[in-house]
């Protein structure tokens, strides 16, 4: 289903159009705006409390410091917990973003038999919720007696993010033009000079897209992480546990720092990406 | 912004035009399959067997041995029904109310500022915001905010919204509000993405037609967003049934449980192992049949 099976409007349509004043038109920016307050309340909220001069629990203000963020080791643990998870989230990212690529550009590009079930195999885990992937994880490395911990992590991580990366990059290899390759065959390129050079660039910001997405819930990820790390401890599994006994203010600090980053890539991102835009319009 | 292109397209995408032939696949495909069957199908068939596991005579606890015994299943669910049974309720009423919030934003930031890009990317990303800080530590903050000395209850009893002994955290309200703003989103983006493709001449088409904006919207914009509307509904209902994380931390023990709550006690406290795997089976086939009856009521079998 898509807008151009609807009729079409031809000619010009006159800018300046009588129309009544609705309360829609005031209504749904008020809603949308109440709705992105709501979104980073909890952020800011967090970000805050960073600078929060804490005793033993961070719960109450008791007034603006900078020591918690001269010193994020300061609390124990809270920095091999964020070691730990960046570790893990690298190596799973890899991993999962060189078996996903792959397994995308069969999807994408080959016809085979079996290719629904692939299709299907690789929308499972996504349709799975995340406890049951867990405890299934978890009943086989029991059943195995495999010794729980940075290893299991990542093998969890691959599994799950492999799916978000076929996703990611098949939408892109679907968008790309077959001519492409086919005028690089021309020039007598071999098939693997024809990839490299040509399809791979194309497929690079879809990739990285993909690496990007799989890193991010990777590193978040809490549940299945939860069950497969016996006593190894990721940054989210840490202010889990700790949540009970009350969160140290480095956690808010290692948290923020996290947030202002890939804030600060996301947006120089889009400034470039705009900039460019209105270069090749203007 | 092609990650969020992938988001919204949910899978989806068209089936190649011209497939290439040959076996060059297989080695494409060699590695992904592999993975997924060690670490995706075999521990799922080690969850089916261990459901049906039972303890080992006279061992110790937490130590069972292979059986059939469809037993579990039957004691499972007639002790944990109620938990199962809040799981899908509490997920449907967060859906829904993430579709609620989630539609204005997605339709200020597609339809409201279409054409001016940089205001379009700003608010994409806050949308995207809340991925960048753990959700742990949001949900926390949330905890927090709506404790009992917080200033939101303080304000509520200000104004008699809420009784001098009320409280919002430990409450099924605080669980279904986690539960919404943790995934509202996964609900943004997928609705952006649909109706980012809807042609605006559409929407002058139905005011030349002398429409309604209500007309309008029921009879054009929601149809065309529906594709978007399902993948989302889909992208929040699914991991809100098995979230335990906004329960445990915003709900009491006894009258908000949720059925990740349950599995992951079994499986950690009481050892019960047959038990919290039977519960697992029965959680992803209840979502398994759902979405498949959804995504065929729906019409957007082309989605997956």
């Amino acid at each position: 289903m898509s807008a151009t099976t609807g009729p079409v409007v031809r000619g010009t349509v006159p800018t300046a159009r009588r129309r009544s004043w609705h309360l829609g038109d005031a209504l749904i920016p008020v809603l949308a705006a109440l709705a992105f307050i709501y979104l980073l309340v909890p952020i800011v909220y967090t970000v805050a409390f960073s600078f929060n001069d804490a005793g033993k629990s961070n719960l109450v203000w008791r007034g603006f410091t900078w020591k918690n963020w001269q010193n994020p080791c300061g609390a124990p643990q809270v920095c091999e917990a964020f070691r730990n998870s960046l570790s893990v989230g690298v190596v799973a990212t890899l991993i999962a973003t060189v078996i996903g690529t792959l397994l995308a550009l069969a999807l994408a590009r080959f016809a085979f038999r079996g290719r629904p079930a692939v299709n299907l195999l690789v929308f499972l885990p996504m349709s799975t919720p995340e406890v049951v992937l867990g405890a299934a994880l978890l009943a086989q490395f029991l059943s195995l007696r495999v010794q729980l911990g940075f290893w299991t992590v990542v093998a969890a991580h691959v599994m799950f993010c492999i799916s978000f990366v076929v996703v990611t990059v098949k939408a892109r290899v679907a968008g790309l033009d077959p001519a492409l390759e086919e005028a690089a065959a021309d020039l007598y390129a071999s098939p693997f000079q024809a990839f490299w050079r040509v399809t791979f660039p194309l497929l690079l910001p879809g990739i990285a897209a993909a690496a990007l997405l799989s890193f991010s819930l990777s590193f978040d990820d809490f549940i299945i992480t939860n069950f497969n790390s016996g006593s190894f401890t990721t940054f989210p599994k840490f202010v889990y546990v700790s949540a009970t006994r009350g969160i140290p203010p480095q956690a808010n600090v290692i948290g923020s720092f996290m947030f202002v980053a890939a804030l600060a890539i996301v947006l120089v991102a889009q400034l470039v990406s705009h900039a460019r835009g209105k270069r090749r319009a203007g | 912004m092609s990650l969020l292109a992938g988001l919204g397209a949910g899978g989806g995408g068209p089936a190649p035009k011209e497939r290439a032939r040959g076996a060059g696949h297989r080695w494409l495909l060699a590695p992904g399959l592999v993975y997924l069957t060690v670490f995706f199908i075999v521990p799922v068939g080690a969850l089916l067997a261990t459901s049906l596991y039972v303890p080992v005579p006279g061992g110790e606890l937490g130590q069972y041995q292979p059986a059939l015994h469809w037993q579990n299943y039957v004691d499972a669910l007639s002790q944990f029904w109620p938990q199962l049974v809040r799981s899908f309720v509490f997920a449907a009423i967060a859906t829904l109310a993430c579709l609620a919030i989630g539609y204005p934003m997605a339709y200020v930031i597609a339809v409201r500022a279409r054409g001016r890009s940089l205001l379009q990317g700003l608010l994409l990303v806050l949308v995207i915001a809340p991925f960048f800080t753990s959700f742990i530590l949001r949900t926390i903050a949330w905890k927090q905010i709506l404790a009992d000395e917080g200033p939101v209850v303080a304000a509520l009893r200000f104004v008699h919204l809420l009784p001098p002994d009320g409280r919002l955290t430990a409450t099924a309200f605080a669980v279904v509000c986690g539960l919404t703003y943790n995934f509202l989103p996964f609900m943004v983006l997928p609705v952006y993405a649909s109706l980012e493709r809807l042609d605006p001449r559409m929407l002058e088409a139905g005011a030349d037609l002398y429409a309604s904006p209500v007309t309008t919207f029921r009879t054009v914009t929601w149809p065309l967003s529906l594709p978007g509307v399902v993948g989302g509904t889909l992208l929040v209902f699914i991991p809100a049934a098995g979230d335990y994380v906004n329960s445990s931390l915003l709900g009491n023990n006894t009258n908000t449980a949720m059925i990740g709550q349950v599995i992951d006690a079994r499986f950690f406290k009481v050892l019960d192992y047959p038990t919290a795997s039977a519960l697992s089976v029965v959680l992803m086939a209840a979502i398994l049949l759902l979405v498949a009856g959804y995504v065929r009521r729906a019409g957007t079998e082309d989605l997956l």
